[in-house]
């Protein structure tokens, strides 16, 4: 069965509460074994691999100096007959024909190691492939499993800090009462800055004698006289 | 990475980095440790943040299940499931009883990454009360 069922059959069944372990230790330790083996599996893989590899290099080498060897007892044959010696000529193709025998057994021994390697190389990209599905499902499993454990500490850390749960309507309602008064906070001291800039331009205006002038006694007393000489 | 690292780098981040919010956190001991990433002005909904073989979790808990309006469940379960995708990072889940809302980052992310989740998260999670509040009682 795969994990993800696995967890899905215990979330169905109820094991979701905080505590409730939803993948049993032991199937984690199964797939941690499994990811250590396939790994194990890998690198023997490779290895053997490498040594095929070597002995198929090797058979090649064997295969061309076979061949160089048997056209070279071809010239010698040639040689013999061209002299007529044809005692001499067939030894020599006696020769040949071994020579030729045994590079059939080589090429015999080439394919086998090449047949071999091709196996060793689909098993490696096979186990990797079973390597990385293990290592996916473990993610699954370790995060189901720290995400619990985090959410134990966290409700264990809140039970034990005495503070009153509250819903997330009346959070979200604190949250932006806060907010409010921050702005309510930033406006007013706009508002004081703005003013005392007021204040100190009035001041200024004043002392130049600019702007509406508060009237004074001897202001009064102008206008007055002004108006009895009209 | 570990989360003591990850809370000494939230320390030193500058104001730009964290989009104009203070954190605040503290680390919950525990069989696995939990940041607790508080942005200053919304310590109600604080943001949890653990890390696991593969990846870094950010949580923010929404509501509890005794929370939700009987008969609203159905619908609100698939407005979480409508809303998952236009949310931008942060997906609706579910832990035990609570409902809450995730990110996961990979471990080799920056911690302008990291801030930059913890500010987007927190705000999905506001973003998400306010808009559900209809299917709480």
């Amino acid at each position: 069965m795969s994990l993800l069922k696995k967890i899905f059959t215990a979330v169905r069944g109820g094991a979701r509460e905080a505590g409730e372990a939803i993948v049993d230790a032991n199937s984690i330790r199964i797939l941690e074994q499994e990811i250590k083996d396939a790994e194990g599996h890998i690198a023997k893989a490779k290895q053997d691999l490498t040594s095929v590899m070597a002995k198929e290099m090797q058979a090649s080498r064997e295969i061309e100096r076979l061949k160089t060897q048997s056209e070279e007892y071809e010239n010698y044959a040639m040689d013999a007959l061209n002299k007529g010696d044809d005692a001499l000529a067939t030894e020599i193709a006696e020769k040949i024909a071994g020579i030729e025998s045994e590079l059939a057994q080589q090429q015999e021994v080439k394919s086998s190691f090449s047949a071999h390697a091709d196996r060793l190389r689909e098993l490696v990209k096979k186990t990797e492939r079973q390597l990385a599905e293990y290592k996916r499902q473990l993610t699954m499993v370790k995060t189901t499993d720290s995400v619990q454990k985090a959410t134990s500490a966290i409700s264990d850390n809140f039970s034990n800090s005495n503070s009153k749960m509250m819903s997330a309507t009346e959070s979200l309602e604190r949250i932006k009462q806060k907010q409010r008064e921050f702005d309510d906070k930033l406006k007013a001291a706009e508002m004081l800055d703005n003013e005392s800039s007021d204040a100190s331009l009035e001041a200024k205006m004043k002392q130049a004698g600019i702007g509406p002038q508060t009237s004074s006694a001897s202001s009064v007393l102008d206008r007055i006289k002004a108006k009895k000489g009209a | 990475m570990d989360i003591k690292l990850i809370a000494e780098k939230l320390d030193k981040l500058d104001a730009d980095t964290r989009e104009g919010y203070d954190f605040d956190h503290q680390i919950i001991p525990g069989e696995e440790e939990v940041l607790q990433i508080s942005i200053c002005g919304r310590e109600e909904i604080p943001v949890y943040l653990t890390l696991t073989d593969t990846q870094i979790l950010c949580i923010s808990y929404l509501w509890d299940e005794r929370e939700v309006k009987a008969e609203a469940k159905t619908e609100m379960m698939e407005m979480m499931l409508d809303m998952n995708i236009p949310m931008p990072l942060s997906s609706f889940s579910r832990i035990g009883s609570k409902y809450a809302v995730f990110g996961a980052l990979s471990l080799n992310s920056s911690m302008e990454d990291i801030a930059h989740e913890i500010v987007t998260l927190s705000d999905n999670a506001l973003d998400a009360i306010e808009v559900m509040s209809d299917f709480l009682q």
